[in-house]
């Protein structure tokens, strides 16, 4: 059927009014969009809300498809505009962190047994800067190239480059701290 | 160093949650019910347009690309033509989405890092629930002449100003600048754009057969049906994340849909019955006779030449991506499959009727291909005088021994402007009586008339399907297509007497529309069903037998009691065919006893089948038997499954069974 059908002929169908390829391409993107949106807000319960808000969005999104990009990038941009509006709104709801930002917050909201490399997680996402993170959680996809990391977030793949060894030299820095403990 | 990112890779993984499957149904549900909004807004405005020189240019481009297709390559030029389409509408299509100005203004700004024409966030929340709801005074597809209910004062306004803000960096790079602009609609135009398509769908059913008594009626009696389009009309609805609209669910159709293997007719007879008496899956109480006919596979070599005229609609609807451009691909499919001894002719119906291809010989394909590609959708439906011209080219190209057959493909939209539905069932009739039959194609949704199409299939000997990708096209059109065109036996008739000694209940599983009454068993004037070439026809029978604690009604006070006339059968099987071009009908008959023949995975997967339709209507009959139960009895009973549709009703049967959770 429509499985082996490419994701931007399915797009570009669903662009034209295909209802059934769209339907297909949502179902086959769906947890994608979802485990992206976790490693961009950190808790389960946002991601997916933010899903939600991405999966009304994309039936009036797709018309404007060009197929200029590979459609998972174009996906994967949809999810990080998503994720930094809904960044916003909360900052505009309560000065209180939210995301990667909220430690406590997190602890309770998540099973316990993950709740150690959540800490982990925490500390590490927490000790990067905003950009930082965004380029971590996008680059952490499997198959992700430094170049469509840099397309997905409009800049330049040297860019993207270099913020990798930032995020590595802080990586290592908050291990040798730990280490160091 | 890389070991800190895989470490941290590793750990996000195992960090990152499943989304919530419940969740997961309820936004890609919501999603496509979204999409369809949106969609049915938008399609009113592409007549408009496509008139422009613009949309002369692409289909241009579309039929060159179409002439250099073949078969593996048929999807992506479509769709390359449909893309290029929508790169001249998106203004049409954006605004009409929004019609009110949103207050949240503060993200507008931050949208610098999109190079495509990513629209701001909030566009896609501003669904125009009041547009959708608002009634719709004529038809949607007559764009020229409907004027809209209303107009919106600051639609127009939105218009301008969106207009040149939002999507010029994406013309710059689509190289169609001079086009877009020219084509900005008209105020007129817009208002007609806020009309979204109305759903008119028509579904042929009628209640669930009841329970019978068998000391107060031990005769049952239907036609066998060998339509398809209930099971591709269910699969569309669930692939979209609905159920199917109870009405629209005809179980038989639905276990019909499947191709079994059921032991082969020996010698002349076209098609041989087996019975079994089985335990019911979903009733510990009662037993299932399955009846399955097994339709003989004359040589396909022998094949007597084909005439086949096509008759497509052309109407308004007819654009949407599943319909018209659909319907070209699977055509295309089909002509691979003609001999250059048959002959193909196209008639349309839109505004006047015309044929567009005379009598061609099929090896003639690049002219029919042209023919095809020139086809365009537009104007309102004039049913009548297109299929009465189809009948006549029809008859033109009749010969001796050839099988003549008018192909109609729709998406329903038949009777505007015909006087009466129920001469135009005659009329078909008669021409099927004169050796012309009628097969029925359905496509696309909205305003599918199932009710319709059922009716002109029945009268016309013919098959009704339903269409809805192009896999299904490859099913009714390539794989069956002897079957759909090639009938074996015509007027096919079931009667079966259940014996009150031993069966004290019985009810038939589907065939609600196929009931005939008893008299007309016998009755060689009335019209019933037909096999064709290799065709399998599954009836399914549920019995309480005497003395079974399942059994529903009460023993009366002043009835006289079935005394037991010493005989085990169960019931008496009587089926009556016309071998075709015959008069008088034969009939085959077999007693039914207990415990017949073993169960086979094909009777196995078409109780599955059959307890997944009663489940979509309802299940009244099914107690606590649920779709987890149906999908662990398909998944036993898949066997080789070879195209792989056994496998995608299972699939169907997950989604339906999240749905109704």
């Amino acid at each position: 059927m429509r499985m082996t059908t490419s994701d931007e002929d399915l797009a570009k169908a669903a662009a034209k009014g295909d209802a059934d390829a769209f339907a297909a391409l949502l179902a086959r993107h769906y947890d994608r969009i979802f485990r992206l949106a976790f490693r961009l807000c950190g808790r389960g319960d946002q991601a997916e809300d933010l899903t939600q808000d991405i999966c009304a969005a994309l039936p009036t999104k797709i018309v404007g498809f060009r197929a200029q990009a590979k459609f998972t990038t174009w996906l994967y941009r949809v999810v990080v505009n998503a994720a930094e509006d809904a960044r916003r709104r909360q900052a505009s709801h309560s000065r209180a962190a939210v995301g990667w930002g909220d430690v406590e917050q997190m602890r309770r909201a998540e099973a316990s047994e993950t709740s150690e490399a959540l800490d982990w997680l925490q500390r590490a996402m927490h000790a990067l800067p905003q950009e930082l993170q965004d380029t971590l959680a996008l680059t952490l996809e499997d198959e992700m190239t430094h170049a469509q990391a840099a397309q997905v977030l409009g800049v330049s793949e040297g860019t993207v480059s270099w913020r990798m060894s930032d995020i590595r030299k802080r990586l290592r820095a908050l291990r040798q701290e730990e280490l160091a403990q | 160093m890389t070991d800190d990112l895989e470490d941290f890779k590793t750990l996000m993984n195992a960090a990152t949650p499943a989304p919530d499957a419940q969740r997961r149904v309820e936004n890609l549900q919501q999603a496509q019910k979204s999409f369809a909004c949106a969609q049915g807004l938008q399609s009113g405005a592409r007549p408009t347009v496509k008139r422009g020189p613009i949309a002369r240019l692409t289909e241009g481009a579309k039929s060159m690309l179409n002439v250099l297709t073949h078969r593996g390559a048929l999807t992506a030029t479509t769709v390359i033509a449909a893309v290029a389409l929508v790169v001249i509408l998106p203004q049409t299509r954006d605004y009409m989405l929004n019609p009110f100005p949103l207050p949240n203004d503060e993200r507008v700004e931050s949208r610098t890092k999109t190079e495509e024409a990513d629209q701001d966030s909030e566009l896609s929340f501003a669904v125009p629930d009041s547009a959708v709801s608002e009634p719709v005074v004529e038809a949607p597809v007559v764009m020229e002449d409907s004027i809209a209910p209303r107009s919106r004062p600051n639609a127009s306004s939105k218009i301008q100003t969106g207009g040149l803000g939002v999507t010029s960096e994406s013309y710059s790079s689509s190289g169609l600048i001079g086009g877009t602009q020219r084509l900005v609609p008209s105020p007129d135009q817009r208002a007609v754009v806020l009309a979204p398509e109305q759903n008119t769908e028509d579904f042929a059913n009628a209640d669930t057969n009841p329970l019978k008594v068998t000391t107060e009626d031990p005769v049952s009696t239907f036609s066998i049906d060998v339509d398809t389009a209930s099971y591709s009309i269910v699969r569309s609805s669930l692939m979209r994340g609905l159920l199917p609209p109870k009405d629209a669910v005809r179980v038989e159709e639905m276990v019909n849909y499947f191709p079994y293997s059921y032991p082969a007719p020996e010698g002349d007879v076209p098609f041989r019955p087996s019975i079994s008496v089985t335990p019911t899956p979903w009733n510990e109480g009662t037993q299932l006779v399955h009846i399955g006919i097994q339709g003989a596979l004359p040589q396909i070599e022998d094949r007597p030449p084909l005439n086949l005229v096509f008759l497509i609609d052309t109407s308004g609807s007819m654009q949407n991506a599943d319909k018209l451009p659909l319907l070209k691909q699977s055509f295309r499919l089909m002509l691979s499959e003609l001999r250059p001894e048959d002959q193909v002719s196209i008639v349309t119906y839109a505004g006047s009727a015309g044929q567009v291809l005379e009598p061609t010989a099929a090896s003639e394909w690049s002219k029919i291909l042209n023919a095809l590609d020139q086809l365009e959708a537009g104007g309102s439906t004039a049913g009548q005088a297109g299929l009465q011209q189809a009948y006549q080219v029809a008859e033109s190209m009749a010969g001796d021994g050839e099988v003549t057959r008018v192909i109609l493909a729709t998406d329903g939209d038949f009777n505007v402007g015909l006087s009466d539905p129920d001469a135009l069932k005659n009329f078909i009739a008669g021409k099927r009586d004169s050796g012309t039959f009628l097969s029925v194609l359905g496509f696309g949704r909205g305003n599918l008339d199932d009710a319709t199409m059922q009716a002109l299939a029945q009268n016309g000997n013919g098959q009704a399907a339903y269409i809805d990708t192009l896999s299904e096209a490859r099913k009714v059109l390539v794989d069956q297509l002897t079957g759909a065109l090639f009938p074996i036996a015509n007027d096919v008739k079931i009667q079966v007497e259940f014996n009150p000694a031993q069966i004290a209940e019985y009810r038939l599983i589907g065939y609600e529309t196929r009931a005939l009454r008893r008299e007309d068993f016998a009755n060689d004037k009335v019209d019933a069903g037909d096999i064709g070439a290799g065709h399998t026809v599954t009836a399914i029978y549920e019995v309480t037998p005497v003395g079974s604690d399942a059994i529903r009604n009460g023993p009366l006070r002043y009835a006289e009691q079935a005394v037991s006339e010493g005989s085990d059968e169960i019931g008496f099987f009587k089926l009556r065919y016309k071998t075709p071009g015959a008069a008088e009908s034969q009939l085959i008959q077999h007693p039914i006893l207990p415990g017949q023949r073993a169960v086979t995975e094909d009777v196995e997967f078409s109780y599955a089948i059959a307890g997944f339709g009663q489940l979509l209507r309802g299940g009244e009959y099914l107690g606590s038997w649920s779709y987890a139960d149906a999908i662990a009895l398909a998944n036993e009973a898949k066997g080789e499954d070879s195209f792989g549709y056994r496998a995608e009703a299972i699939t169907l049967m997950r989604l339906a069974q999240t749905l109704s959770q």
